[in-house]
């Protein structure tokens, strides 16, 4: 049976306008153009892309902060530029930012996760329910008294996925979730959204530009210039490294030497994504 | 011998119960010319550390010795220290405040005293070093991309004429095309004007392809400090702290437990691909 | 020292007044205010610094930990009572130069001090054992009656609230950008007044972009987490009253009775 798609576009363009001092035109920059996509309810897609490829404009698109130029955005069926649907748009696709400290409004755990929530109007005992579960399921149960302001880049993260979390939503888009963090805080967050989608079956939109993120998605696009250039599965976005290294763009170092093994005639080399993979494929 | 730190402890707190050690006794030299990634990841004390380098930060223990002088002797002239040893801080582009590229750049120079036009002439090398086009320099910062402003940050620094440049960071947050960008700048300027660099950051991935010896800091103590290939023959220990070694370190690790004969200290993909075309031909 | 300020901080443990209303710890802190200002002699401050100090016991805050925040108003302190010493007239005790210092500005430069620091504990007693949200729900209720008058009780709350939590954020941002540009060769310490200005410019300017590009990526958060202003929004933790409200508020009375006999029975020094 066919699943829903939780979002799609339509030939869905983006002109950022640019405007001198005196506020005339000075330039239009093309951030998006003729984007058409949909992504499956349940599913865990990464897109990537780096600075100025358009992902963030597309990432801000699902949640209705930014409207169309050109095209269309339907999330769960919702026409994004329906200000009806506005905040039913914003409650189905939470988001989360790049830096952790710009997005917690409380000065405690519990009060910060319980904020969306609130704006939606849900009865006080419920908002405890949702905060208490939303908290489990990012594994920060045990410090919902503390203050964010103590806790590390990765926990702060988490912390704001909890709250996007006690809005039940359908999707949650996350904006380079993990650009501001270490290397122990980038392995708590994707861990977490990857629980989030396995238990909750929440679809997971990960923008990022690391590329070892990626390898567990089910799906990846990538973007360039406004554009899609690539999208399928890891494995496959992965046997093309080639084109990966045109785009800039990183490629796990076991996938870059079997790709190196690969152009020495040794066979089996083709999208390898894991330690296990190659040294599986090099014993045989 | 350029720096010295002589058995530097940094304590917060002293004398309150709680003590916490920033630093906790910590020993190294650090010759003329060296190209030295300082590892560790946040909360480590690499950030404390590097503070002290340049006197931003006084130990509460032990000391400095800069040329052979104690900075922390009172005769010593700080402002001179600061001069030799340039810091560039995490995400240095949030401190730009000039209206124009050129007069951010030149407001070191100035600082030190230097005339106008010898802020100028100054002001100029650096940007060049740093890559930036010419039709940029009497733009405002704030019109650049990320790693634009980046490098605008980090010739600011760089026009102060340092014989030390430590970075803190300089990675962080950019794409990786961003990030080559920087880290090629940086190994290029080391190889043409052979200052000392070090390079603060928690990706051993980053380092490993630059520098010559790396030191791993933990809970503010001196973990290791050898050169990448030592390093990360500890991976297991290395992992234990929350540090993780290039990947192709594990890569061979794994195909010598299933009993093929690559050796273990490799650190760049073209290394890994060629020892495993050798056991397999 | 930027970072010893400890005003609007919270500090977490588990006491009563921690426990207690935000609109009871509001009206405590207002009556303690007027305590202070209803005169000046021994047994009345005396009265008060007990009160302070029970309820500081009682709050579990180290003491240790308020007198940090102290340190950045000592100058203010200092200021003042280098003020009253010299300036008040009457009985001379001592003259230096052309400086006299009386009986009476003495005694008023004391009394100042300790006015002045009774007062800032008290008040940052207040928000040290109230988080942010918490008391400016507590100052939305109590405001509530503004409404009418048709003030925006609930966005000037909101407002305040993040100020509070974006306060420690930024002081940090202060400590970062003056030590990266102390590293350029800058120097706060130095000059004349008119230099010490100039040089706060590449503090500054930095520290307004930052403060900006955070106001925006917070806006942006707020809108992608449906906050839509104070109209149809619930409470996590709606404000009622318990037992324990109305213990505190008779003992906020019964003090505030207690200082008024004082100062009306006992002598004024």
């Amino acid at each position: 049976m066919a699943r829903l798609d939780i979002v799609k576009t339509k030939g869905l363009s983006f002109d950022y306008i640019r405007r001198d001092e005196e506020g005339n035109v000075d330039g239009i920059v093309n951030a998006l153009q003729n984007v058409n996509l949909s992504i499956e309810q349940g599913d865990f897609v990464a897109v990537l892309g780096h600075n100025g490829s358009g992902k963030s404009t597309f990432a801000k698109h699902l949640n209705s902060l930014l409207i169309p130029t050109e095209g269309c955005v339907w999330v769960d069926g919702m026409d994004t530029t329906d200000e009806d649907k506005l905040w039913d748009v914003r409650q189905t696709a939470g988001m989360v930012f790049q830096n952790p400290d710009n997005q917690i409004i409380g000065s405690i755990v519990e009060e910060d996760v319980g904020f969306g929530p609130e704006n939606m109007g849900v009865p006080t005992e419920e908002i405890w329910k949702r905060v208490e579960a939303a908290l489990k399921a990012v594994g920060m149960y045990e410090f919902r008294t503390a203050s964010p302001n103590r806790l590390s880049g990765g926990q702060k993260q988490r912390v704001a996925i909890a709250g996007i979390v006690a809005m039940k939503p359908k999707c949650i888009v996350l904006d380079e979730p993990t650009a501001m963090l270490d290397p122990n805080g980038r392995k708590e967050v994707i861990r977490t959204l990857h629980g989030l989608n396995k238990q909750e079956n929440v679809t997971v939109i990960l923008i990022t530009h690391y590329m070892d993120e990626v390898v567990d998605a089910d799906r990846v696009i990538v973007m360039d210039g406004g554009k899609v250039v690539m999208d399928g599965t890891p494995r496959e976005i992965f046997s093309r490294v080639e084109k990966l290294k045109e785009l800039r763009l990183d490629v796990p170092q076991v996938t870059q030497v079997a790709y190196e093994l690969k152009k020495n005639g040794i066979p089996g080399m083709d999208g390898v994504l894991t330690i296990e993979e190659l040294v599986n494929a090099i014993c045989q | 011998m350029s720096i010295i730190a002589d058995k530097i402890s940094h304590i917060y707190d002293r004398g309150s119960g709680n003590e916490t050690y920033a630093l906790k006794n910590v020993s190294f030299a650090i010759e003329d010319g060296e190209f030295i990634g300082l590892i560790g990841h946040t909360g480590s004390g690499k950030s404390t550390l590097i503070q002290h380098l340049n006197g931003l930060v006084r130990a509460t223990e032990g000391t400095v010795y800069y040329n052979g002088q104690d900075i922390y002797d009172p005769e010593y002239n700080m402002k001179e220290l600061r001069r030799h040893v340039g810091l560039v801080f995490q995400y240095p582009e949030h401190q730009l405040f000039e209206t124009e590229i050129f007069k951010d750049v030149c407001f070191g120079p100035l600082n030190l005293g230097l005339s106008e036009k010898d802020a100028q002439f100054r002001a100029f090398d650096a940007l060049r070093q740093v890559g930036l086009e010419e039709n940029l320099y009497y733009q405002s910062p704030f019109d650049l991309s990320g790693g634009q402003k980046r490098r605008v940050a980090i010739a600011g620094v760089l026009a102060m004429k340092p014989d030390v440049l430590i970075l803190d960071e300089p990675t962080a947050g950019l794409d990786p095309k961003g990030r080559d960008e920087i880290l090629d700048y940086i190994a290029k300027l080391h190889e043409e004007t052979g200052i000392t660099i070090i390079l603060v950051s928690h990706s051993m991935e980053d380092v490993a392809k630059y520098v010559s010896r790396i030191m791993v800091m933990n809970r503010g103590e001196l973990l290791y400090d050898d050169t990448p290939k030592n390093v990360f023959t500890h991976y297991q220990e290395l992992e234990e702290v929350g540090l993780a070694a290039p990947q192709v370190t594990y890569l061979m690790a794994e195909l010598r437990k299933r009993g093929v004969n690559v050796p273990l200290n490799v650190t760049t993909v073209e290394e890994a691909a060629k020892e495993i075309l050798k056991v397999m031909k | 020292m930027i970072r010893d300020i400890t005003i609007g901080q919270y500090y977490q443990t588990d006491s009563v007044i921690h426990k207690l209303d935000p609109r009871v710890k509001l009206a405590g802190t207002v009556i303690f205010l007027i305590s202070l200002f209803l005169g000046r002699s021994i047994p009345l401050y005396a009265a008060g610094g007990l009160f302070l100090a029970a309820v500081i016991k009682t709050s579990k805050v180290p003491f240790r930990f308020i007198v940090k925040g102290l340190k950045a108003v000592v100058f203010v302190l200092v200021f003042s009572a280098v003020f009253n010493l010299f300036l008040t007239q009457g009985t001379v005790l001592v003259r230096i130069w052309k400086l006299t210092i009386t009986w009476e500005g003495l005694v008023t430069a004391l009394y100042m001090v300790i006015r002045l620091m009774m007062l800032i504990i008290g008040s940052s007693l207040l928000t040290l054992t109230t988080t942010p949200n918490n008391l400016t729900d507590g100052l939305e209720k109590a405001l509530g009656f503004l409404k009418i008058f048709r003030l925006p009780v609930h966005e000037v709350a909101m407002m305040m609230a993040i100020a509070l939590r974006f306060i420690p954020l930024l002081i940090e941002e202060t400590d970062k950008i003056m030590k990266a540009q102390t590293a350029r060769g800058a120097d706060f310490e130095h000059g004349n007044l008119i230099q010490k200005a100039k040089a706060m410019v590449p503090l500054l300017v930095p520290l307004f972009i930052s403060a900006f590009r955070r106001a925006n990526d917070l806006a942006m958060a707020m809108e992608a987490r449906c906050y839509r202003g104070g109209t149809g929004r619930t409470k996590m933790k709606p404000l009622k009253y318990k037992k324990q409200d109305l213990i505190a508020y008779l003992v906020l009375f019964g003090y505030l009775a207690v200082m008024i006999v004082i100062r009306n029975v006992l002598p004024v020094f």
